[in-house]
């Protein structure tokens, strides 16, 4: 797992190098994060998970107190409060810690008792999953709050919740999603998923980002233009070349075999992540485990669907190669608990 | 603790687990096979498109504007040239505020209103995104360095540069030369797109619009690669293009200003011309107006101002005034009487100031009638009819001629039509007759008509351009050549298809034109000779001049004095009083210019035109004599 982990960031780093247009600044920035990233990992794949299952309803409490904070004092940027910005402190987002707290809470009260779920425990594991979730999505930051549900929802999956349930679930999702439509949504919300279905609508507006995304991918071809070579890239036509849409860098510069080598190191990754899942021993460190290996999965296929116009354009950053610190570290972290749950198998 | 634990089926939960963590990583591995799949359509399927596509992007064809043709004088001064401008130019996209930055801009700039308006229209347009808008037009060397000194306090401020008609010497050629305007839309559907991709001004007067096609040249492309913001990171080959034509004009710079100084602030207009080839030494209709103007763009107040003005700047009176001519017109009747027999050299009449004609009452005056003196002439013959302008002879002459046959022989002047090469948009004029007065006033030719016809005056119109040209035809007996405006060029010109040559005046024989040059010339020469002997101009430039020259003084009425009153300037309104004229050609045996002048509402032809015509060949002609 750690090799393979370090083959993704190796790579990952490559193309930032390349996507950052040979910025050696940015690129030892994020050189940087990544070996705090891996460091905080190395940390947390050492604590027994024992001590997880203590610390966690307090780490959830914690940062539902924050989520609570954002709303009320967070730093507003671009429209939305996602920030807590403590003097002295780094700035940080509340949210990111609750992709970890929720499933770890989840998965804490499923641990004694029997599964599969009662529905009354289900109904409990489903308020601990919305308030959080809620919260986040009143920032509004739809993106995450739909991860931190996911993350949330792959534990009950995972503890054995009944078919007939998850197929009522999504009965009153689909009976729902026409409200959801008109009255949940934003009006730039819906816009993204519009445009999604015709991005030529308006092409130097809201389809710019995915016309040229696509564009940059489909030109790459089967090899690629080359490293450092790709036009869409480096003469900014790609919008956010750096972060969420650097895989559309790697699909023009390094083609087809260069995202397939990339999508093959992550199904390894989620393939030997719940492998460990499985052969935990206890029903919290297999919650926790399976969880945060579903949650990767779920956002590379978000970020990859996203990018290559499959799904709507929601802020979600490709897992261990975008540009940026928070990202980074919680995936790390969470990779760092799922080697803990398997260096730990005693209990 | 341990005790709950034992109470779960972990056994079971076990395999619960491993249940749905097999499934779900078979239902990861659908989506990633449906992500591989869509991958697979992007990169492979429809590679090309995106290849395409992906080029469209980054490669830009871009049309490049051709320098446009310079356009010289006979000497080589430049008349029309080219300079660069600088435009300051926002990029709307990355610019947050823009009232803020504006207001910032204006502290290091002047913006007017009128800029700011302009800037918002354009800004409507559709455009690409990070496509600049242009603010301000024409900066000046001063804004360009305050700019740049603030450039990194103004993100999204570019300053762009193109190259733009400059004319050095403001309104001085404005008529001669014409201008260039801006492309608009309307010009844009009749201009070839292609050759006009690049181009922003075109033509619009003068020889600027008849040799425009070849002043243009021939636009040239590069491919360029640029980025998202409409930047050039790179050319990626380039065809430049050609320039236009470089063309010399018969035009003499240094007559140009001396008649332009010479009419003053009078309004009027002098057209001089080398009877030798026709080239046009010299054109200038005053007021004028700046023709840079045009170019970096007028403002609405000020285009009002010029466009409304009662002294009308933008009027070539050139060509497009037409003015009776008044006694200028004698000699063409003169000429035109002997060719037919009407008259003889030798033949002559008594002038008592006033003619009348067989069984009217009415009365017409000679031009020296005033109340209380009868003021005739004399015995007057043709040579005495011209020096002294009497109009009693010419009221005569005209009753012996029929007038469609005066008509005819006015025409082979070139009065009533178009005979120059190169100038584009000149007035006909009009030399009435029959058929023209029953068409255009329902009436029959009455011999009253005849009379001021005689004199240069009725319905007859010609224009200063036309003027010169008759005066050009008599410099060289009766021999054609048409006005022009080109001297040469460097290659053979497109639209220089000069029409065919017209034939020489028919009907005088070589001692009438001799006569006629001799009573042209008593009317500048013939002086000392006491009270009604003198030539009407000698009074007023007769003396000290070092050549001969032939003239003929000029009257046109603007409105009608009724019968019995007298022509009093001083009740009249400004623009209502007469206009007047002098042509003129010299040296008289072998002229090298002739010339024709006319002052609005100047008075009489020979006191105030005469002066500015003896100004102008004095000009062309002293340097040349003193040479010799």
């Amino acid at each position: 797992m750690l090799a393979v982990l370090f083959c993704v960031i190796g790579y990952g780093l490559v193309v930032l190098y390349s996507a950052v247009d040979r910025n050696m600044n940015l690129f030892s920035n994020q050189a940087m994060r990544m070996g705090l990233a891996l460091l905080l990992m190395v940390v947390a794949a050492q604590i027994h998970p024992r001590v997880y299952l203590r610390w966690t309803p307090l780490a959830y409490a914690g940062g539902l107190v924050m989520l609570l904070l954002v709303l009320l004092m967070g730093v507003e940027v671009k429209g939305s409060r996602r920030w807590l910005d403590f003097p002295g402190l780094p700035r940080f987002q509340p949210s990111e810690l609750m992709k970890l707290a929720v499933p770890m809470m989840v998965a804490w009260y499923f641990h004694d008792r029997p599964l599969p779920p009662s529905f009354k425990d289900l109904c409990v594991a489903l308020v601990i999953i919305v308030i959080p979730a809620g919260c986040i999505v009143l920032q509004p930051d739809l993106g995450t709050g739909i991860l931190v549900a996911g993350a949330g929802l792959a534990v009950v999956v995972l503890a054995g919740i009944q078919w007939r349930l998850i197929g009522y679930a999504l009965l009153v999702l689909a009976i729902s999603a026409p409200w959801v439509w008109w009255y949940g949504l934003q009006d730039y919300q819906r816009l993204r998923i519009l445009t999604l279905f015709d991005p030529q609508s308006d092409p130097l507006g809201a389809g710019w980002n995915i016309i040229q995304s696509t564009t940059a991918i489909g030109s790459g071809g089967l090899y690629g233009k080359g490293l450092f070579q790709g036009t869409q890239s480096h003469l900014d036509f790609l919008p956010e070349s750096q972060t969420d849409f650097i895989i559309a860098v790697i699909g023009e510069e390094l083609g087809l075999v260069g995202i397939l080598t990339l999508l093959a190191l992550y199904l390894v990754l989620i393939g030997r992540g719940l492998y460990i899942a499985t052969q935990a021993p206890h029903t919290f460190q297999r919650l926790l485990a399976g969880a945060l290996i579903l949650t990767f999965f779920v956002y590379v296929f978000v970020n990859v669907g996203m990018v290559s116009g499959l799904l709507p354009v929601v802020g979600v950053p490709l897992p261990l190669v975008s540009y940026g610190g928070t990202s980074a570290i919680t995936l790390l972290v969470s990779f760092g608990i799922i080697m803990a749950v398997r260096s730990h198998r005693g209990w | 603790m341990a005790s709950k634990i034992s109470l779960k089926d972990n056994l079971r939960e076990r395999q619960i687990f491993f249940a749905r963590a097999l499934l779900l990583f078979l239902v990861a591995l659908c989506l990633i096979a449906g992500l591989v799949f869509r991958l697979v359509q992007l990169q492979i399927w429809e590679h090309e498109t995106y290849q395409t596509r992906s080029d469209d992007n980054r490669i830009q064809v871009q049309p490049l504007a051709p320098p446009r043709g310079l356009i010289f004088d006979r000497h080589g001064v430049l008349l029309a040239d080219n300079r660069p401008i600088s435009s300051l130019a926002m990029v709307r996209e990355r610019v947050p505020d823009l009232d803020a930055l504006i207001q910032q801009l204006a502290s290091l700039v002047t913006i007017t209103e009128e800029d700011v308006v302009g800037f918002e229209k354009r800004l409507e347009r559709a455009r690409r995104p990070f496509e600049p808008v242009a603010l301000k037009l024409n900066l000046s060397e001063e804004e360009i360095a305050r700019l740049a000194v603030h450039r990194h306090e103004l993100p999204g401020v570019e300053i762009t540069t193109e190259l733009v008609r400059n004319y050095p010497f403001d309104g001085l050629f404005a008529h001669a030369v014409g201008s260039v305007r801006r492309v608009t839309e309307d010009d844009l559907r009749k201009l070839d797109e292609v050759r006009y991709s690049a181009t922003r001004f075109v033509g619009k007067r003068g020889v600027e619009r008849f040799y425009e096609q070849s002043l243009h040249g021939e636009v040239g492309y590069q491919r360029v690669e640029i980025d998202a913001h409409g930047r050039i990171r790179q050319v990626l080959d380039i065809n430049p293009p050609v320039a236009g034509q470089n063309i010399s004009l018969q035009l003499d710079s240094r007559l140009q200003i001396s008649a332009t100084a010479a009419l003053g602030e009078r309004r009027g207009a002098i057209v001089a011309i080398d009877p030798r080839s026709g080239g046009v030494l010299a054109m200038v209709s005053n007021p004028a107006y700046n023709p840079n103007l045009f170019v970096t763009g007028i403002g609405d107040e000020e285009y009002r101002l010029l466009s409304s003005s009662r002294d009308t700047p933008m009027f070539n009176r050139a060509i497009n005034g037409q003015y009776a001519p008044g006694s200028t017109f004698k000699p063409l009747v003169g000429l035109a009487a002997l060719s037919m027999g009407a008259v003889s050299w030798e033949d002559h009449i008594e002038d008592k100031g006033w003619f009348r004609l067989p069984g009217q009452k009415r009365i017409y005056r000679d031009w020296s009638w005033r109340v209380g003196n009868s003021g005739g002439q004399g015995t007057v013959d043709l040579r005495r009819a011209i020096y002294r302008s009497s109009n009693v002879y010419f009221y005569d002459l005209a009753t012996r001629m029929d007038v469609d046959d005066l008509s005819r022989f006015a025409q082979q002047f070139g009065l009533g039509q178009r005979t120059a090469v190169d100038i584009p948009d000149t007035s006909s004029g009009l030399v009435p007759n029959r058929i023209w007065k029953q068409g255009a006033k329902g009436e029959i030719w009455y011999p009253g008509d005849s009379l001021n016809m005689g004199i240069g005056q009725g319905d007859l119109l010609v224009t200063p351009l036309q003027l010169a040209t008759m005066v050009t035809v008599i410099a060289n007996r009766g021999r054609w050549v048409r006005p022009r405006m080109l001297l040469s060029s460097d290659r053979p010109l497109v639209e220089f298809d000069p029409p065919r040559a017209l034939p020489a005046v028919q009907g005088p024989t070589p001692e009438d034109w001799e006569n006629m040059v001799d009573a042209m010339e008593d009317v500048v020469h013939r002086g000392n000779k006491g009270y009604r002997q003198n030539g009407t101009a000698w009074a007023h430039i007769g003396r000290g001049i070092a050549y001969r020259m032939a003239g003929k003084s000029g009257t046109a009425q603007v409105v009608e004095i009724r019968q019995g009153e007298e022509y009093d300037e001083e009740e009249l309104d400004e623009y209502n009083r007469k206009h007047a004229w002098f042509i003129a050609f010299a040296p008289a045996d072998e002229p090298l210019i002739a010339v024709s002048v006319l002052v609005e509402n100047g008075g009489g032809g020979s006191s105030v035109a005469a002066p500015v015509a003896r100004e102008v060949l004095d000009a062309f002609l002293l340097p040349q004599l003193a040479n010799r």
